[in-house]
């Protein structure tokens, strides 16, 4: 059956507490904790950061943590813009990245932070996402063509078609949409989730791509597909502001016009 | 996932490959609800002109031609209709492929079952039996 409770060695304790003495603007984070080499349940540690002397971002907090205060804390982080989708977490109760992710616009309180939901922890606010990137390897995301490659320019586009790319082409497989979609929770093996589906679809409407038949194809799936139910947690979620159950959408209405009704 | 599984994520990823159908599933769905707005509206209208009505004019109105085709066709949509998505909340949340394969073809059979009857009662109405 679905999972609705968590088993009994992934129960959250109480974890330890950092104040942050004389500080003039303090603001306390919780964050989820969990180490795979101590033997030991998940545990909310709490932090209290003084924002006077910290970036606005929750990534600001994050690093300031691990610099100044815990540097036990682990999480993934490069481009620090918004652009590479390695610190997507869920803070506040949003799957978004903490990069982008304003310490003001979380709600007043403790800012709560936890990896992203139901996927394996390798470690504090790192998920394991190698399924994730299986699934996104296995819709071969690159441009499938039977036509041989002309021989002196590129495969040209017009900026029409081009802009069909719009809105899709922004991904950047954070996983922030996949993992809030409950259809992923539970049926995460199977689902291709809202990530892939969007990444799919870049390809099905590339007006370059020749493989259009072949992609819907592995796509016609009860699973892989539909189990979208178009909860639309992927869209409220996306930190880029993409809408990947409206590409989905699309795919199945594509499946439906290319068969007799 | 294991650390012991020395299967490459993509043998994973890839499964058994697409089932190639779903889209009857997803079709069906849609116009047998849509079918349901319209023979529904229908029925609670036929419904609300039998209040306070006695048992021999609501028989007299089930058994009118027209009545007793809509309501069979309301009936067999509404089964149809029921199976398809108790068969997709079957699917979403049964992981035991034992269990979800005999919910699966016990909901069919309890639908054609309730089907059955419910148009064998519209027609020994129908009919006069």
């Amino acid at each position: 059956m679905a999972e609705f409770s968590l088993p009994k060695n992934s129960k959250i304790q109480p974890g330890k507490h950092y104040p942050a003495k004389g500080a003039k603007n303090p603001r306390t984070f919780r964050i989820y904790r969990w180490s795979p080499d101590d033997g030991q349940n998940p545990r909310i540690d709490t932090y209290e950061v003084d924002l006077a002397a910290c970036g606005p971002m929750v990534l600001d907090a994050l690093l300031k943590i691990k610099n100044e205060i815990d540097p036990t804390l682990t999480l993934r982080r490069s481009c620090r813009e918004g652009i590479c989708g390695s610190c997507a977490m869920n803070i506040d109760g949003t799957n978004t990245l903490a990069c982008t992710r304003a310490i003001e616009e979380c709600a007043k309180g403790d800012v709560k932070i936890y990896p992203l939901p139901h996927m394996p922890v390798v470690k504090d606010l790192v998920p394991d996402l190698t399924h994730f990137y299986a699934q996104f390897a296995s819709i071969k995301p690159w441009l499938r063509t039977q036509s041989p490659a002309p021989a002196d320019k590129e495969r040209l586009q017009s900026p029409e078609d081009r802009k069909k790319l719009d809105g899709l082409y922004e991904c950047i497989l954070c996983a922030c949409c996949s993992t809030s979609c409950p259809s992923y929770w539970w049926n995460g093996d199977k689902y291709l989730g809202p990530a892939i589906l969007l990444q799919a679809y870049r390809w099905i409407v590339d007006t370059r791509d020749e493989d259009t038949g072949a992609r819907l194809d592995d796509l016609e799936d009860p699973f892989k597909l539909y189990r979208c139910h178009t909860i639309m947690n992927c869209a409220r979620t996306c930190p880029k502001g993409l809408n990947p159950a409206k590409a989905i959408a699309e795919i199945k209405k594509l499946i439906v016009e290319r068969r007799s009704p | 996932m294991s650390a012991k599984d020395l299967r490459n994520p993509l043998k994973r990823a890839l499964g058994l490959g697409s089932a190639q159908a779903g889209v009857g599933h997803w079709w069906t769905q849609r116009v047998t609800a849509a079918g349901l707005v319209l023979l529904g509206l229908w029925f609670v209208i036929t419904v609300l002109g039998l209040l306070h009505a006695d048992y021999a004019t609501a028989k007299a109105t089930v058994a009118k031609p027209w009545n007793a085709v809509l309501l069979i066709a309301f009936l067999v949509t509404a089964f149809w209709h029921a199976v398809l998505g108790l068969q997709v909340v079957v699917e979403d949340y049964v992981h035991t492929r034992w269990k979800e394969v005999s919910l699966l073809v016990a909901i069919k059979f309890l639908a054609v079952l309730g089907a059955l009857a419910s148009v064998l009662a519209v027609l020994r109405i129908a009919l006069g039996a």
